[in-house]
């Protein structure tokens, strides 16, 4: 049997010795309660196995030319990072309860949070979360204990997928969840209607960069707003920006977090994934997750366990400042893996050559007739919003066809975008390829 | 060993940068950029390779040797499964295609892995229907918790309770607590499983649920399971599952079949997917038929014509609970552990990990307490007291079993058994490695009495020795930051 | 297991020690020793209102979280600041400098319902 080591005869002995027999093993369980056989086929050998399993992985587009983003971007892996994440002593083993045996689990971690913290100029950073998506509904809940306020003002231009996934958690709790809406002639949050949502019952206000059409920000002026009425500034952001863009702490935010996905993970459809969290050390016992500290063992040398855990279920229970136990510790030490392989000059210069071809595709798209940029007064890193002549969805079908991904339709998540393409553009795309994608734009209109 | 930051040297590179082959280059305004670079390390590839490869020498996983660590089902992760995972088809696949318009068409094979690990995991389960979209164990809890808050504000209750063993994980009341309910302990009786006189004097018609682990984390099935579920039932509370537990109930028992409404199950526990140090995991949930349409969005379909699509058009759904369809690198795992071990090979999975768990039992139950001495499941908790009294606490034992090359169990938990060893072999484990762990134990036990010393100062075979937890919590140092 | 006969305590393992109508409060030698080592006590606000029984603040350990509660109704006046720097004073000194708030009673009927030392240490013996 796979996976199994003891033969028949050895279990024929354990059982003699320790004086039971097979039916005893299960008596516990009411025989009525028991099930039949399952309605399962047959298993099958792993040469069987691969072959089906490649087949359905055969069944998947996965050889289009993308220009794909919203959030989830395919960037180059270098092979050392998966030759990394791929020793089992890492994955294979569990959360670093044993500290005198998991010292490379936890330095991993210690040094993910510092590179965390580093990026994005915070000062605490925890040992990840699920995703994007779920590290601001918890830096929400964390807002709301740091404040003791039960109001939220979320922009439209974060990622909608992620305000569906608030809207869910929050629906339960009694929190007073407020959408701004974006200005639509700057493609940019609404400051005057923020100013006006913002009040001295309001615990956070959440905002991302880039946004989701794509458009930096600078954040300094909502933060100071925030600060003003006592609430705090999540920034939510995409880290390969951040080799190049300011920083969510020199903008003044107090809680960032971000998908760490485009740090040496596939898209790999919706997951695995990494939620980064990283706030200031003030609010760092109302945080959320694991957290590793450096400590010295009794002979004084440097080693590194969980700490504060006085936060979490395993001691809290119901008062924990969250639920979760598992987090993503080897998408962490994937994401660390990268950004040391990367280092600090080669993180500029991908966030760097990731502009450059998104700045060229935007120029030689614009070339097509009847194409526009939506907003055109805006400073875009990597993904941008054309405006086409006709329906995005039926542009990007017809694209389908000649091999390109060629965008996401914004009308799937905003009213009045129906001729809205959002195209995102990472250094895996060549010139070539984006003079192809032109020129099939240009025959599909 | 030093950090990697330590190792730094300016202008020092890794692998070659990538290049751009295009003739422009964006400005960006000097106000919208960071002032300077993010002080990562300036390190070789080399160097790279070279630190991470100390640190896995420095780790300990299921390769490295037995890890019976109780409740975390640390069994053998298959290397096909590894390999199936990193398909290209699958790893470079874009979660927003099927969003695209006629986008199904181009993830057919993907939608086909959600749906059939799915529909396998409610024949396993006795479920009606399964979302795969929870991130972890706990993740499934909350998702759980919300589909219950969902069913009874549907019926205008005003139930706000949910009541929890105190065996249980912290995980479940704190996901219930999130979910927006109250929670209240249920005690243990005098045979450690849950009291259920003292249940049956907390039922109320604020009672939302009850979270049940099965078999709970002593090991043990509740041979009242029916009765529990019908005076649950009969205040129109629902039965949750916590299946962290399920690898001892595979192809024996389905817990839809023993009348619980709600459960998750854990992917990287009993089937096998890697625990990766701490994640990703993969907690799918799966409910009862009248819990269905509650399920999150979205939901994978299969036609008529055997192709699948996705359902957004669920009006009672709890709504988006992950950004897609869930960890999906694990589900793939998870669904090709399952082609391989089919139904016989499930079968043997149960009755071989419910063997090696009272087969340690019986091997030590003379040389450490026992609290619950009756037939376990999957496996067997043991208390230090005896030891204890000598000095000899269960950290100890644990951090003795290090030095003999094995993983400890997890101590301390459950809370209901004082200096509690929770053992779970699982079924991949041979009598041979069961044998030398029984004789390890066995020696520091005996070691406890003779020279309780000699375990108190375990571990020294490690590259660190016992740290100082407390300084790590009173002067919390959580990252390495560079001098301003 | 020590308990000064000046003090009076609650069921939750607190004391307080009355002089007029202030009251200082901090936890017992036997809950001291059952936390382990304190690393970090989150104080309630100077000026916090709290009611007899309600939760005043938490005291954490590397292994353990509890409550705090206020034996008796009243305001906060004043907080153990070194327990900043010197969570460490709660097992050191739980009677002395690790004190933790002081309390301005607003009813000093709710003392009627504490135990006197004797009664606490036999109290503990049982718990124990």
């Amino acid at each position: 049997m796979p996976f199994i080591a003891n033969t028949d005869e050895q279990r024929r002995q354990m059982l003699a010795e320790i004086g039971l027999t097979a039916e005893d093993l299960f008596a516990p369980i009411p025989a009525e309660l028991r099930c039949g056989e399952l309605n399962l086929p047959p298993g099958m050998s792993e040469q069987k196995a691969r072959e089906h399993m490649a087949r359905l992985a055969g069944r998947n587009a996965s050889h289009l030319v993308s220009f794909l983003g919203g959030g989830f971007y395919d960037h180059f892996i270098p092979a050392a990072v998966e030759a990394i994440a791929s020793r089992s002593e890492f994955y294979t083993a569990y959360t670093p309860y044993q500290p005198e045996i998991s010292q490379g689990t936890l330095q991993a971690i210690y040094e993910y949070q510092s590179a965390v913290c580093r990026l994005t100029d915070m000062e605490v950073a925890n040992a990840s979360l699920y995703d994007g998506g779920t590290a601001i509904y918890e830096a929400i809940m964390m807002a709301l204990r740091v404040t003791g306020r039960q109001r939220v003002i979320v922009d439209e231009s974060v990622n909608p997928i992620y305000r569906k996934m608030i809207r869910s958690y929050t629906r339960n709790l009694g929190i007073e969840l407020v959408e701004t809406p974006v200005r639509l002639s700057v493609g940019k949050p609404d400051r005057e209607r923020i100013a006006d949502e913002l009040d001295e019952r309001t615990a956070a206000l959440v905002v991302q960069n880039p946004n989701f059409f794509g458009v930096i920000d600078d954040f300094t002026d909502l933060s100071d707003a925030a600060h003003a009425c006592g609430a705090l500034l999540l920034v939510s952001c995409y880290p390969v920006a951040l080799g190049l863009l300011k920083t969510p702490g020199a903008m003044g935010a107090d809680i960032v977090t971000g998908e760490g996905q485009s740090l040496g993970m596939g898209v790999s459809f919706g997951g695995p994934y990494l939620g980064f969290m990283a706030a200031r050390m003030e609010h760092v016992r109302k945080m959320p997750g694991r957290l590793v500290g450096r400590t010295a063992d009794n002979q004084g040398r440097q080693g590194f366990v969980l700490t504060l855990q006085a936060r979490e279920q395993h001691i809290r229970r119901e008062k924990a400042t969250s639920n979760i136990c598992t987090n993503e510790g080897l998408c962490a030490l994937t994401a660390l893996a990268h950004l040391c392989l990367l280092g600090k000059q080669g993180l500029r210069e991908l966030a760097q050559c990731c502009a450059d071809k998104a700045y060229y595709a935007q120029q030689r798209l614009l070339f097509v007739p009847g194409v526009t940029l939506r907003y055109p007064k805006q400073w875009y890193f990597n993904e941008f919003i054309l405006e086409l002549p006709e329906r995005a969805e039926a542009v990007i079908r017809r694209l389908l066809d000649r091999g390109f991904a060629a965008g996401f339709p914004l009308s799937r998540y905003y009213e009045g975008m129906d001729r809205s393409l959002l195209v995102a553009v990472t250094e895996k795309r060549t010139k070539e390829e984006i003079d192809l994608l032109a020129h099939a734009l240009e025959a599909s209109l | 060993m030093k950090l990697i930051f330590d190792k730094s040297v300016p202008n020092r590179r890794g692998p070659r940068p990538v290049e751009s082959d295009v003739p422009v280059r964006a400005e960006l305004p000097q106000a919208l950029l960071r002032d300077r670079a993010a002080e990562l390390p300036e390190v070789s590839e080399l160097d790279v390779v070279r630190h991470f490869t100390e640190l896995s020498r420095r780790n300990f996983g299921v390769d490295n040797g037995f890890y019976p660590l109780g409740s975390c089902t640390m069994k053998y992760n298959p290397k096909a499964t590894e390999r199936i995972a990193h398909y290209p088809g699958f790893f470079y696949l874009h979660p927003l295609l099927p969003q695209l318009p006629e986008g199904e068409r181009l993830v057919q094979g993907a939608l086909e892995v959600i749906h059939e690990l799915g529909r396998r995991l409610c024949e396993i389960c006795g479920m009606a229907a399964f979302t795969t979209q929870p991130l972890a164990g706990a993740h499934g809890e909350l998702t759980g918790t919300m589909i219950m808050a969902a069913y009874h504000r549907e019926r205008s209750s005003r139930k706000r309770v949910v009541l929890i063993p105190d065996s249980a994980h912290g995980t479940n009341p704190a996901s219930a607590a999130i979910a927006g309910f109250a929670v209240q302990t249920v005690p243990s009786d005098e045979t450690g499983v849950m009291d259920v006189e003292a249940l049956r004097r907390m039922m109320s018609d604020e009672v939302a649920g009850l979270m049940l682990t099965c078999p709970d984390t002593l090991g043990l099935f509740h041979p009242r399971i029916r009765e529990i579920c019908d005076v649950v039932h009969a205040a129109d509370g629902l039965m949750y599952c916590d299946g962290a537990n399920l690898n001892a109930l595979v192809g024996v028992c389905r817990p839809g079949d023993l009348g619980f409404d709600i459960l998750h199950v854990n992917l990287h526990k009993t089937f096998a997917t890697p625990h990766g140090g701490g994640g990703p995991g993969a907690g799918p949930v799966g409910v009862c038929e009248k819990l269905v349409e509650f399920l999150p969005a979205s939901v994978v379909r299969r036609r008529q014509d055997g192709t699948y699509c996705l359902d957004y058009d669920l009006p009672r759904s709890i709504g988006y609970v992950a950004p897609f369809y869930g960890n999906f690198g694990i589900l793939v795992r998870a669904y090709a552990y399952l082609l391989m071990l089919g139904r016989e090979g499930l079968r043997r999975v149960s009755e071989n990990a419910v063997l090696n768990a009272n087969y340690i039992r019986c091997k030590l139950r003379e040389h450490y307490d026992l609290p619950y001495g009756q037939v376990c499941m999957h496996e067997c908790v043991f208390s230090a007291a005896h030891q204890a009294a000598r000095g000899v606490r269960a950290m100890d034992v644990a951090k003795a079993l290090i030095d003999r090359g094995f993983h400890p169990p997890t101590v301390y938990f459950p809370l209901t058994v004082p200096e509690a060893m929770m053992i779970e072999p699982t079924e991949c484990e041979s009598r041979e490695t069961l044998d030398a762990f029984v004789a390890a134990m066995i020696e520091i036990a005996e070691l406890a009495e003779l020279d309780p010393q000699a375990v108190t100062n375990c571990p020294t075979t490690t590259p660190v020795g016992r740290l100082d937890e407390v300084l790590a919590a009173r002067k919390p140092d959580l990252a390495s930051l560079p001098a301003r | 297991m020590n308990a000064p006969t000046d003090l009076l305590y609650t069921d939750q393992h607190e004391w307080i020690r009355v002089q007029g109508r202030m009251g200082t409060v901090g936890i017992s030698d036997f809950a001291q020793n059952a936390l382990g080592d304190v690393t970090f006590v989150d104080l309630p606000a100077v000026g916090t209102v709290l009611a007899r029984g309600a939760e005043a603040c938490a005291i954490e350990s590397c292994k353990a979280a509890s409550g705090i509660y206020a034996p008796a109704a009243g305001k906060v006046t004043e907080v153990n600041a070194a327990l900043a720097d010197d969570p460490g004073l709660v097992n050191r000194e739980p009677y002395g400098k690790g004190w933790l708030f002081q309390l301005e009673i607003a009813d000093p009927s709710d003392l009627d319902r504490l135990m006197q030392a004797a009664q606490y240490r036999e109290f503990c013996a049982k718990e124990a």
